[in-house]
């Protein structure tokens, strides 16, 4: 119980602090809104190509609203030093950072759905699969939340944060089989898409909003679980390893 | 040495920690009695902080054991979280935060209820004078009002044992003498205190026993009474002269060869002896020699003159080195 206070604490006050603060609220909206004009004026295919865009924008939404967000909430206040006062609270490390990541998640979670809000006054969206959507749209917010957790406690500055995450974030976009199917990439590039969690969220989601996906939903929801869960423990792994010295 | 009391609230045995090539800490045994004052002193890098950091379950000891009320901080770290309170030596709130919502957010990582945590804070900010600032942000606060918050948020879920490092540091006269105060009210209201500071005479106020480290080796544990007891039949006096002090000292010291006399800052010197110094002679050879003595003041020994013997370290280019400016730090 006294953990659990502790754990909503630190969720509420990171909403408070960081999520709810006018330049995320505007970077949570423009940013998703941007990607789609972006991809909607490239493709010069008119509202036909809006099933087509939808996933890539909602997954790049997530993608790029959580992992920005961890370099803050995560790395500058361990830079800072107000993170020890979390890991002296006598809460378990994993409560801990389940509630450092919530936030992230459910900022992820609300990202996608600008698009997806977007995309309902210019097209019908009654086809869409909601019952896969919104599992998918939840399991890449926390995918991307633990990769951005990995990529915060790897570096020491915020810069560095942001620098890594830029070196998973654009190659994951492109090789995900979001804008591009993954069978046209060339044949050496194809293994590393299967290394990528967006892979696997890709393909759920472009099932549910327009065509049926490459691989069971099973699978794919199993597989990004399993990243979910790895990418989790390496970030602990990591914080005992190097912030615990 | 052990308390006396029989209860134990910090027992280290052994404990050692080292960083690539440097022992930062090199096996060292001490324990804290329940409700006493513990003084943790010595210069920087001596290995006070990586101590500290081990006992908060902060680093993980190489070795040793560290029990906390009887729990082993070493196997349980979590468990003995919930019996301290730890004031980093930097003011690391929340600067979005106010000072009362940082209250209730350190509250509440302890797990009190909103109600409670919201009383402990306002009676918490009305003892350190900060009621008016309360709704303020902590990034806004001076240096002192930081401080005060800090160790406040330290001891909002009232814990037996508390860990101050460096708590009045960098901040001004008046707010360092009112956490100097508050320090001794949590002691008399049987609050554990393990206090590290570089101010020798601010430890030699507050605290019943004090360690001295040096190097990561405790080289010296005792009551301050009896770390005073080695000043005792020591005479000093401090004279201020035109002339340059080392020719000074050298003068006096061929003149009177079981005189001690040390220069100790520009156009300052120290005379000791065991016997009573007789200052009349002294001035006179000075005066011969063409050197205005301005003053001759008898000095009574401190703890800081023990901490020199003791450490051979100098007490005033500690406290330099201390409070030099951080880079980019909080306060």
């Amino acid at each position: 119980m006294k953990a659990w206070i502790a754990f909503w604490s630190i969720l509420a006050k990171d909403f408070r602090a960081y999520y709810l603060k006018p330049p995320n609220i505007s970077w949570g909206l423009i940013f998703p809104l941007a990607w789609t004009g972006m991809f909607f004026i490239r493709s010069g295919a008119g509202l036909d190509s809006v099933p087509a865009l939808l996933p890539g924008v909602i997954a790049v939404s997530v993608l790029f609203g959580t992992t920005s967000l961890l370099a803050v909430t995560v790395t500058f206040e361990k830079k800072g030093r107000s993170f020890e006062r979390l890991l002296l609270a006598p809460i378990p490390l994993e409560l801990l950072m389940l509630a450092k990541t919530g936030g992230a998640i459910l900022f992820g979670i609300a990202n996608a759905f600008v698009p997806v809000v977007f995309a309902a006054f210019l097209i019908d969206i009654s086809a869409v699969n909601w019952t896969t959507l919104v599992p998918a749209i939840v399991l890449i917010a926390v995918s991307s939340t633990f990769l951005g957790l990995f990529i915060a406690v790897a570096v020491k500055e915020v810069f560095e944060a942001q620098t890594f995450s830029n070196f998973f974030r654009f190659p994951m976009i492109f090789l995900c089989g979001l804008f591009f199917p993954i069978e046209q990439l060339p044949v050496w590039l194809r293994p590393l898409s299967c290394a990528l969690p967006l892979t696997y969220g890709a393909d759920v989601l472009h099932g549910s909003i327009h065509r049926l996906p490459h691989m069971p939903l099973a699978l794919d929801f199993g597989l990004l679980a399993a990243f979910c869960a790895v990418l989790f423990a390496l970030s602990l792994r990591n914080i005992r390893r190097k912030w615990i010295t | 040495m052990t308390p006396d009391d029989g209860k134990t609230a910090i027992e280290v045995h052994g404990l050692a920690k080292r960083f690539g090539d440097v022992q930062a800490v090199a096996g060292i045994d001490f324990d804290v009695g329940a409700g006493e004052l513990f003084g943790f002193l010595g210069p920087n890098g001596a290995g006070k902080s990586t101590t500290i950091n081990m006992l908060t379950g902060l680093a993980r000891p190489d070795a040793g054991t560290i029990r906390i009320a009887g729990i082993d901080c070493t196997k349980n770290p979590k468990a003995a979280q919930h019996l301290m309170g730890v004031v980093p030596d930097e003011s690391n709130l929340y600067p979005e935060l106010t000072g009362f919502e940082n209250l209730c957010f350190c509250g509440a990582l302890y797990g009190l209820a909103k109600q409670d945590r919201e009383a402990r804070a306002r009676k918490l900010l009305d003892r350190f004078g900060l009621a008016d600032a309360g709704g303020r942000k902590f990034g806004g606060y001076s240096r002192g009002m930081k401080r005060k918050l800090t160790i406040a948020a330290g001891i909002i879920h009232a814990p037996p044992i508390l860990f101050l490092d460096e708590p009045t540091t960098g901040i001004d006269v008046a707010s360092a003498r009112q956490i100097r105060q508050l320090i001794a009210d949590l002691n008399a209201g049987g609050t554990t205190i393990f206090l590290t500071t570089h101010y020798i005479e601010e430890a030699q106020r507050l605290c019943g026993r004090i360690a001295f480290i040096v190097k990561g080796r405790i080289v010296r544990i005792d009551t301050v009474e009896e770390l005073m007891r080695r000043t005792d039949g020591r005479h000093v006096v401090q004279f201020a002269v035109s002339a340059r002090a080392t020719e000074v000292c050298e003068a006096i010291v061929a003149e009177w060869p079981n005189l001690h006399c040390q220069p100790v800052a520009d156009g300052q010197i120290r005379v000791e002896s065991p016997e009573p110094v007789r200052v009349g002679p002294l001035v006179r050879l000075l005066e011969d020699r063409g050197a205005e003595v301005s003053e001759a003041r008898k000095l009574r020994p401190s703890l800081e003159d023990v901490f020199v013997e003791i450490t051979g370290i100098e007490a005033g280019a500690m406290k330099q080195e201390k409070e030099k400016p951080r880079k980019g730090g909080g306060a």
